[in-house]
């Protein structure tokens, strides 16, 4: 059977006294996108890292295609974005991508791939003068030009405007499509969803969940509606079927999670009619991963 | 949008002489842009060749000026861009992360620095055409074997990047930076590159003697001024500088 892309058990990186990984486990299948969602300092760079080679973990095992991450088979086969840097400052775009690409033996276009990214009117422009968003474009191009089968993309969009984004989105797709299997890291809920196949959501260095987003989200639907802070909401629950659950977070915001269906919200409005209130911006949603990661740890994704 | 792009998986290495190649050729393209680096290794050269040739401003011991100078000078270009300048990118490359993103592709840690030696060992052939070329239209006639020179040469240069890696490997970018061009300006005034030893107390002559850009620059000017075979005494210190900065290198150097 074919191993997959990266398969990690019980991991575990100190740096001097704080423990960045403990004890994670992850796998990422062949030819899918997973994303590792969480918030800055979860030990999200630190696990990327240790796949691509460049630090050695304490404690667990890393497989990467089936080998130990520092492999220098896996070079070839294993494309690379660094978070941040990465390309001497005076080296002019295009120059950085076409020697990239003469690494590897059968390299894309250099050309063709930064006119995919936009880039097309920045081949001179050397490093240090390209704008965040178009270094990091510029880095997406270096990890994918020789073809890997695999791609490490470390906040892939971090700093890239809305437009630059979405191009990074599509062409993570057209990967996806490709067959190359790709580990994104992201805060970004919106894109893990969008993106990913599978998500992990780690936090304080352990995955606290993992699945497709679909399954994290839950297919339940949650009513909430905004109205005066401090409603008695025990009235409302013993009108709702069992099995229902209302809260008041934050103030003035409720949330009435249980079988969203007409009869509900008609229960719900009706009590607000006899509590006397108005409820405003009444809507009908599905949970997002950024509920999920609240839920389970307390805190914001960000 | 107008590209169509395959990126169907097709993994591979690129041929190890065409990485090889590529990478030297993108650090030769990089030291022959870079101003600071250029005035280490051309400016500063020639200038102190033709100027202290021209005018009598120091005193050579006696003898024709430009036949003392030239093979100095050259000493001193060999040092420039095998040690103060390797050191000062190097130490850079590795604070920006260039050494590591470069680990991740195909491209070995032995194919990097065969690129690098290749690389200093090509801007040195074009330093040693224009100084050489400048000192021959001042009058320069020099002597012995340009085989023993060239050895000389690749001696130093192996001493030197190793000094230089050395220094790169331990210090931060800034650090090195400073330090690397403190050290080219001690060697320069004390390893008998325009000064001659002999003006030095003799007690501290013998100390002198030993450092790497004495060992050049005597070894160079015994051979091309003295016309002699293969100074024996130069090659011994320069190959004991390399085998020990280097052998030092291999084993602290840290590539992040």
């Amino acid at each position: 059977m074919e191993s997959p892309a990266v398969e990690i058990a019980d991991l575990v990186k100190r740096y001097g006294g704080t423990t960045a990984i403990d004890g994670l486990d992850l796998l990422a299948a062949r030819g899918a996108v997973t994303a590792v969602l969480g918030p800055n300092g979860a030990g999200k760079t630190s696990t990327v890292e240790i796949c691509e080679g460049f630090r050695r973990a304490d404690a667990g095992t890393v497989r990467v295609l089936g080998s130990a991450p520092d492999a220098a088979a896996l070079r070839p086969r294993v494309g690379v974005m660094l978070q941040s840097g990465g390309v001497p400052p005076a080296m002019r775009c295009a120059e950085w991508l076409r020697l990239v690409a003469r690494f590897y033996a059968r390299p894309l276009d250099p050309g063709a791939l930064l006119e995919r990214l936009g880039l097309s009117d920045h081949v001179r422009t050397p490093y240090r003068r390209l704008s965040g968003g178009q270094q990091q474009r510029l880095s997406l191009a270096a990890a994918v030009v020789g073809r890997p089968e695999l791609v490490f993309l470390d906040e892939p969009t971090a700093g890239l405007d809305p437009q630059a984004r979405h191009a990074c989105w599509e062409l993570v797709g057209e990967l996806r499509a490709a067959g190359v299997s790709v580990v994104l890291t992201t805060h970004h809920m919106d894109e893990a969803e969008r993106l990913a196949d599978k998500v992990v959501i780690i936090d304080r260095g352990r995955v606290v969940a993992e699945g497709s987003p679909a399954s994290l989200t839950g297919a339940e639907r949650q009513l909430r509606f905004r109205a005066r802070p401090g409603l008695a909401l025990e009235e409302l629950l013993n009108a709702l079927p069992a099995g229902s659950a209302a809260k008041e977070s934050p103030a003035g915001h409720y949330i009435i999670e249980g079988q969203v269906d007409p009869e509900l919200l008609a229960t719900v409005t009706a009590w607000c009619a006899a509590e006397g209130v108005t409820a405003d911006d009444l809507r009908i949603e599905r949970r997002t991963l950024e509920d999920v990661f609240l839920e389970l740890t307390g805190r914001e994704l960000r | 949008m107008s590209a169509t792009l395959d990126f169907t998986p097709a993994p591979g290495a690129a041929p190890f002489p065409r990485m090889v190649l590529a990478q030297a050729g993108a650090e030769i393209k990089a030291m022959l842009r870079n101003g600071e680096q250029l005035l280490l290794t051309m400016i500063i050269p020639v200038l102190l060749l033709v100027g202290f040739s021209v005018a009598p401003l120091i005193d050579v011991g006696g003898g024709d000026r430009v036949a003392f100078l030239a093979p100095g000078v050259l000493a001193l270009a060999v040092m420039s861009t095998a040690f103060t300048g390797q050191a000062i990118a190097t130490g850079f490359e590795r604070r920006y992360g260039v050494l590591r993103r470069l680990g991740a592709t195909p491209l070995s840690r032995a194919g990097l620095m065969l690129a690098k030696t290749a690389a200093v060992i090509a801007v040195e052939a074009i330093q040693v055409g224009v100084i050489v070329a400048v000192a021959l239209a001042l009058g320069w006639q020099p002597q012995g074997s340009p085989f023993a020179a060239a050895l000389l040469v690749l001696l130093g240069t192996a001493a030197f990047s190793g000094l230089g890696l050395l220094m790169a490997g331990l210090l931060r970018a800034e650090a090195t930076l400073a330090a690397a061009n403190l050290v080219y300006l001690l060697l320069l005034a004390a390893g008998g590159v325009v000064f001659p030893l002999a003006k030095f107390p003799a007690s501290v002559r013998p100390v002198l003697e030993l450092l790497p850009i004495s060992a050049l620059t005597g070894g160079l000017r015994a051979v091309l001024t003295g016309g002699a075979a293969l100074p024996l005494g130069a090659l011994a210190v320069l190959a004991a500088w390399a085998v020990v900065s280097l052998g030092v290198a291999a084993r602290t150097f840290r590539w992040e």
